[in-house]
Order: structure tokens, then C-alpha cells, then sequence
């Protein structure tokens, strides 16, 4: 049971982020300009960018909607999965392995990031807008996966919610809108 | 150095604010309403600015927990000493019962946010904290994770000299965090 007072209609972090709206708007502007905003890396990778360190966190919720939000651009259900279990051996390219590895990292610690990782990832093409995304993404889910924890929202454990929530933030992005979560 | 090209004139978070001013205007928008609105917390600016600068320090993150310790000084009216106190230890800090249960769950969701125990919750509730605070608290926790996070993951350059952060501290206890930075000349 949630910490504080949570419509139960509403688990994980869409309570949270109906319960003070004037925090909310911010931080779902902040997410859908980096997650679909212009960018020269896909939405399929950043979104992957946001479940492994959602993985690291071990923040159950996060890591299972990123990984239905993955899930519904990529090809393959098994890339999201693979780059859970090791980022070195999974099926995508080595540049966005450099950035993953940079963002686990951010996860645990932004001083982490060595000149070394930076200087890997510059040697696949990753160009500064990508380090920086990269970078301000995974300390951006280092929030949402404490804010979800923290307050002790529900985790549905149906995996069908997940794949309902992954088409949410396919179809409608991370902007507030009209009867966003009827189809939840 | 920073791990990429940003504005030299500009320390910390200003600098990456410089480099992509569309993601520093959500951001800016997020610390002005959870740490700087008085009407938008029961939580006073200088209680709020304490959480983030605790926080920040057991990140280990310099720019931030200097900066925002300066602003929690001057939003305390001036008071360095409950600053470095709170830095230090706030179980022995001359802040108020709520406050310190308060910071001990900042404390847990700076680790992780499943740190925080239904006893953590119930202390604070004790000690008269709300639930919009304890939301408050935990979420300003989970912010400062992200902006230390951001700040230090890009390499950022955090002035050595306390006299800076102390005037970036009046001017954003004074005019929140929506104004123009100035610009701080790097030692060579």
C-alpha cells in the first residue's frame, strides 16, 4: 500500500504524478523532450536507455512500462530483455552499448562516468547531444524510480497492464492529456 | 574538464542549462515550484532547500550542495551554522523533530527509494509531517538525485571558491530560479 493517499486506479508513478499536478507538468515535459523530442537516437534506444537503469534501480514498475515502451518500437521483444541481462552481448549497435554503459553509471553515481567510458562511446560516432541525453535521461529515471519507490506506489503484477501502458506512452507520449489512462 | 563542450563562463548546472536551454526550462521550472514557491509547499523554502542540500552532499556532489547550501542560508535568514549542521548530521542539528524525520527518509531515497520503511513514514508522521510533506520530501530527494546526477555525470565544473556560491546563493534566495545566472571567471 502507497505511503500517502493514491487513486488505485492510478499505480506506479501515474498516481504520483496526478497527486501534485503543478510538479507533474515539468517533469512530463522534461521526459517527453528527451524521450520523443528530435533526437539522432530512436525512441526504441532511449527508451532502453530508460529501462536498464530502471533495471539497476531495481524499480519494478519503471522497468517493466520502459521495457513495453521499448518493446513497442523495437523489433524484437528479446532486445530489451538482453540488454537487461548484459549490455556487452546484446543485439544492438556498439555505439548505443558505449551510451548504456554510461548510463548505468549516472545510475549509480554521476561520478562514475570516466573520460574512458565518454572516450569509448566518442569512438563510435556518439556525438555530445547524444552524451548529454544519455546522461540527463538516466538521471532522470535515477528520479522517477526513487519517487515511484519511495512513496510505495503499487506494482500491478499483471504483465498485460504493462503492454496497455507501453501503447499509452507509444501513442500519447509523456504530456499530460485528456482521459490519458482510460484505456490503463 | 567536461566530458563535453559546454559554456566556460558558466559553472555547474548553469552551464548544461546554456548548452540545451529546452530541457533547462522544464528543469528550472521544477526546482522553482518544489523548492522556491512559498504558497506550494507547507514545507518553508528554506526547510525544502535543506532537503536538497543534504541530499547533494551525501551524493558527494560539490556544485550542488554548496550552491543550495548557500540558498538554504540565506532562505533561513542567514543561518550558516544549521546548514553545516544538517551537512554533518542532522540528528544533532538545531532543526525541528519533523525536519530531521524528514531528512532521514531524504537519507533512504538517495539510496534507494525501497529504503524507505513504513517506520520511517510512521516516525515522521509523529513528528506531525503531512502527507503532501512527506510526498514533498521524497520527491525533492528523487530531484536531487536526478540533478546531481546530471551535473556530475557531464563532468561540470564546481568553483572552489565558497564567496561564489555564496552569491549564487543570494541571488536565487532572493529571486528563484527563473533569473539569468551571472557568469564566473575560471581560475586558470
Amino acid at each position: 500500500m502507497p505511503y500517502i493517499p493514491l487513486k488505485e486506479d492510478l499505480p506506479g508513478i501515474t498516481g504520483l504524478l496526478d497527486y501534485r499536478l503543478d510538479t507533474a507538468l515539468p517533469i512530463r515535459q522534461l521526459t517527453h523532450i528527451l524521450l520523443r523530442g528530435d533526437s539522432t537516437l530512436t525512441e526504441g534506444e532511449r527508451e532502453l536507455i530508460a529501462t536498464v537503469v530502471s533495471a539497476g534501480n531495481e524499480c519494478q514498475f519503471c522497468t517493466a512500462a520502459h521495457t513495453a515502451a521499448a518493446n513497442a518500437y523495437l523489433p524484437d521483444p528479446s532486445i530489451a530483455e538482453m540488454v537487461k541481462q548484459d549490455i556487452r552481448t546484446a543485439p544492438v549497435s556498439e555505439k548505443m552499448k558505449t551510451l548504456l554503459i554510461i548510463a548505468r553509471a549516472v545510475q549509480q553515481n554521476g561520478r562514475l562516468v570516466t573520460p574512458e567510458m565518454v572516450a569509448e562511446a566518442r569512438g563510435q560516432s556518439a556525438t555530445d547531444r547524444e552524451l548529454h541525453d544519455t546522461v540527463l535521461i538516466a538521471a532522470l529515471f535515477s528520479l522517477y524510480n526513487r519517487y515511484v519507490d519511495g512513496l510505495a506506489t503499487v506494482t500491478p503484477a499483471e504483465p498485460a497492464f504493462y503492454d496497455r501502458l507501453g501503447h499509452i506512452l507509444q501513442q500519447k507520449g509523456y504530456l499530460p492529456s485528456e482521459d490519458r489512462y482510460v484505456t490503463l | 574538464m567536461p566530458h563535453i563542450a559546454l559554456p566556460a563562463e558558466y559553472p555547474g548546472i548553469r552551464s548544461l542549462f546554456m548548452y540545451s536551454p529546452a530541457t533547462a526550462k522544464p528543469l528550472n521550472d521544477l526546482v522553482q515550484t518544489l523548492l522556491h514557491d512559498p504558497a506550494t509547499s507547507t514545507l518553508t523554502p528554506g526547510e525544502r532547500e535543506l532537503i536538497a542540500t543534504y541530499t547533494s552532499s551525501l551524493n558527494e556532489c560539490k556544485y550542488c550542495a554548496n550552491t543550495h547550501g548557500a540558498i538554504a542560508k540565506y532562505q533561513l535568514g542567514g543561518d550558516e551554522n544549521v546548514v553545516k549542521a544538517v551537512r554533518a548530521n542532522p540528528a544533532t542539528a538545531a532543526i525541528s523533530p519533523k525536519l530531521k524525520a524528514l531528512l532521514n527518509i531524504a537519507a533512504k531515497v538517495q539510496v534507494n527509494g525501497k529504503n524507505v520503511t513504513a517506520a520511517d513514514i510512521a516516525k515522521a508522521r509523529e513528528e506531525g509531517a503531512t502527507d503532501k510533506e512527506i510526498h514533498d520530501a521524497v520527491l525533492i530527494a528523487a530531484a536531487f538525485c536526478m540533478f546531481n546526477r546530471y551535473v556530475d555525470g557531464l563532468a561540470t565544473w564546481a568553483p572552489d571558491d565558497p564567496a561564489v556560491y555564496d552569491s549564487i546563493g543570494k541571488q536565487r534566495a532572493s529571486e528563484g530560479y527563473l533569473t539569468k545566472p551571472f557568469k564566473v571567471a575560471q581560475r586558470q
